[in-house]
């Protein structure tokens, strides 16, 4: 088994398809997105590959050290910048192909008129532990 | 095997031990042991008597983690100290251990932590699970906790008000996992009402009671947040509510007001109404005026603005609001509602969708965005 992380973009992924905010949807076509999501999460608790899936704040700051006995600097809200992550979802599956074919469904989420989003979705594989067998 | 029961011996318990001079963290871990053999052997062999039982029990474990330990001597003192049982009654050391659990020293998250393991009896893996965090990581914040706590002494009375406080907060978790943390919390609040006569006890219990009676019709089926006005009033739980009722009428005639007995009232009025048009808001203005006094929160005047606006028209509602701090979590969403109440729809879509924005919880942001899609969908030409 193997460890992906599907990352959803605020900004920073190439458009979607079909690039309606959801606050311009109507109601019915909300609900029938939040059920595929739920549904497609229910779906891999039930395989066996569902790890975790959170969903982000839009807002958020840059923190970085500034020296011994100082304050962290703290840079933000975040302005322009070029990436923002919406959300993630963690799975455990058998392939790289698996993985593919998962965030591909995942992507087909129904939005404004009830078509698919074909929203681009990052998949990242996870570095896994040294195996216990090297050679 | 009656869990409900066992948990709730969970206090009296532990009080038994460390009244029989265990230090608490070692007792603790002695009454966690003892409650998981009693879930494993009671089904074939229930106790006439399950509280002797689990001291028993837990006095053994007690003193085979302690002579484990290099402690010898001290072990020995406290065999010798077993046969007394101390003369103080259940409830006293029921009460100590509240306060103890949620003592001023520990911070809200381990306060919590603590007191739904050793008053409420609850495993580290359950507590874990309740609020999504590994099982390490809370056993680590539990044990911790009992350090920072392990030099109080406990024979002093300790502040309601951080006990209120942290059952509060266990309460508006709500659910997750396998445990029902509203539920117990509840549960954990009637025994504290048992152990003390305060009216602000009361007025929590009733709060929780009240807002627990509306939990079905809070989320449709969908899991989407269902707000007051729309809610099935038939989907109330009406024991529940007349439960809740009755106490916050004793406690009110102590004439001891406090802010959950003025959020309690609130919550009462709303559950008396058949419907929101019904509804007596300027009864419940009143209630925020006197709720503004007792705590002068920001967000205590921002609920007001909502329930002026009920009382006295939406523009009233938004006079409300225009006095305080646009910054204020909610405040947005406030706005929205209140101008759609006062017909301006386009305003009310475009604030509807910056609050969704800065929603602090997934479910408001998913009921804020589908606000504003109904309003759009509405202004669409």
């Amino acid at each position: 088994m193997a460890k992906y992380l599907l990352l959803k973009h605020y900004r920073g992924a190439p458009a979607p398809v079909n690039n309606v905010p959801m606050d311009r949807w109507t109601p019915e076509e909300i609900s029938a997105h939040m059920q595929y999501m739920h549904d497609f999460a229910a779906r891999l608790e039930k395989t066996g590959e569902f790890v975790d899936g959170q969903a982000l704040a839009p807002e958020g700051t840059f923190v970085r050290y500034d020296g011994e006995g100082r304050p962290p600097v703290t840079d933000g809200p975040f302005a322009e910048t070029k990436d923002l992550i919406a959300g993630w979802m963690v799975i455990d599956v058998d392939s790289y192909e698996r993985a593919v074919e998962l965030a591909g469904e995942l992507s087909a989420a129904p939005g404004a008129g009830g078509r698919p989003i074909h929203e681009w979705l990052e998949l990242r594989p996870f570095l896994a532990a040294p195996p216990t067998v090297t050679e | 095997m009656d869990e409900a029961l066992l948990r709730s011996l969970t206090p009296s318990v532990l009080g038994v031990l460390v009244r029989r001079g265990a230090d608490f963290a070692a007792a603790e871990d002695a009454v966690q042991d003892a409650l998981v053999e009693a879930v494993r052997v009671w089904a074939a062999d229930p106790p006439r008597d399950p509280k002797g039982w689990l001291v028993t029990a837990a006095w053994r474990k007690f003193l085979d983690a302690t002579r484990a330990d290099t402690a010898r001597r001290r072990r020995e003192d406290l065999v010798d100290e077993e046969p007394a049982p101390g003369p103080a009654p259940a409830a006293d050391d029921t009460l100590r251990l509240y306060f103890l659990c949620a003592h001023p020293s520990l911070t809200p998250a381990s306060a919590v932590a603590l007191t739904l393991r050793a008053v409420g009896g609850l495993t580290t893996r359950q507590i874990a699970r309740a609020y999504l965090v590994p099982e390490a990581t809370m056993a680590q914040r539990i044990s911790r906790a009992k350090r920072t706590v392990s030099g109080v002494r406990l024979d002093r009375p300790g502040d309601v008000a951080t006990v209120l406080r942290t059952l509060y907060l266990v309460f508006n978790e709500g659910y997750s996992g396998d445990v029902d943390l509203a539920a117990e919390a509840i549960r954990l609040t009637r025994q504290l009402a048992a152990a003390i006569d305060h009216p602000e006890v009361a007025g929590l219990l009733a709060l929780m009671l009240l807002h627990h009676a509306r939990r079905a019709a809070r989320t449709a089926p969908d899991g989407s947040l269902v707000p007051l006005a729309e809610q099935d009033r038939r989907r109330w739980d009406t024991r529940s509510v007349a439960e809740g009722i009755g106490i916050l009428q004793t406690a009110l005639a102590r004439d001891r007001l406090g802010e959950f007995q003025a959020q309690a009232a609130i919550a009462a009025l709303h559950a008396d109404a058949p419907t929101t048009e019904e509804t007596d808001w300027v009864q419940i203005v009143e209630w925020y005026d006197e709720l503004v006094r007792l705590t002068d929160s920001p967000v205590v005047r921002l609920n007001r603005a909502v329930a002026v606006g009920e009382a006295d028209g939406p523009r009233a509602g938004l006079a409300a609001l225009a006095a305080l701090d646009g910054s204020l979590p909610r405040h947005t969403a406030v706005a929205a509602y209140l101008h759609e109440r006062d017909g301006d729809l386009p305003t009310a879509a475009r604030l509807y969708a910056e609050a969704a924005h800065r929603a602090p919880t997934l479910a408001e942001r998913d009921h804020l965005t589908r606000q504003a899609a109904r309003l759009n969908t509405h202004l669409r030409p």
